[in-house]
């Protein structure tokens, strides 16, 4: 029998390992960025469970950080794939490989 | 996640995977993570990702691919990290055996106030300068797709 805090951090890998798949191998944009969300989201489990485990606030304040740096990401990366849309009409991430330097 | 077809249906998933882990949260006795889970998670980006899904509405091509080219070597990677995680876990140390929200452990909010706004009151700031960063690239964008239109 798994351990609860052993068991949340398996659930907190799988959910990173899920994001950093879609991440890989999907080609809309709008989903890759979804999995980023999904990778993020699976940190901080992580550091909730480490922080539960501990008796430690760090953590939390991890995550607290973590949510910042999450809705910037978003604020940021969604008007820059408005402006990619616009340029190539289409959210394939392969269409937008002329952008390479 | 990995092979739904339509943006909408990945962020109806990606919703309900951020409510459960929400509800994870509260059992777990962090409740005020857990509302900020669900008010900024869900609230916030998921409904501006829904909002954007709903503004573009760019229909791929029938025939069009799901997957990148990298979709072979992204899964047999994707294996051998789920591998090296679960080798990690059978082969750690058993654990101090304290499980989550037990007893005196518990989740305190007096402790984390004050120990945020004591000890890490500095990195508080910084996320500010970093806001500011935000708001000043946000505003490039727009200023780039301004010139681009004329």
């Amino acid at each position: 029998m798994m351990e609860s805090s052993q068991f949340l951090l398996a659930v907190a890998g799988g959910l990173f390992v899920i994001g950093l798949l879609g991440v890989v191998i999907r080609r809309n944009a709008l989903v890759m960025l979804m999995c980023m969300e999904l990778m993020l989201n699976g940190v901080n489990l992580s550091l909730v469970t480490f922080s539960q485990q501990r008796a430690d606030a760090a953590g939390a304040v991890m995550v607290f950080l973590t949510f910042v740096v999450a809705t910037a990401e978003v604020a940021l990366a969604i008007p820059i794939v408005l402006l990619l849309v616009k340029h190539a009409r289409s959210l394939d991430i392969d269409r937008f490989s002329e952008l390479k330097g | 996640m990995l092979v739904l077809r339509e943006p909408m249906r990945v962020a109806l998933a990606l919703i309900t995977s951020m409510t459960s882990l929400g509800a994870v949260y509260g059992l777990m006795g962090v409740h005020f993570i857990a509302a900020f889970q669900v008010l900024i998670y869900v609230g916030a980006v998921m409904v501006f990702m829904v909002y954007v899904l709903m503004l573009l509405e760019v229909k791929e091509a029938p025939g069009s691919r799901r997957f990148s080219r990298y979709v072979l070597p992204g899964v047999i990677g994707g294996a051998l990290l789920v591998a090296a995680l679960g080798a990690g876990m059978l082969r750690g140390p058993a654990s101090a055996g304290l499980l989550p929200g037990e007893g005196d452990q518990a989740f305190n909010l007096v402790e984390f106030s004050s120990t945020f706004l004591t000890q890490y009151w500095f990195v508080f700031e910084l996320t500010t300068v970093f806001l500011v960063g935000a708001i000043v690239a946000a505003l490039a964008v727009v200023n780039v797709s301004r010139r681009r239109q004329g």
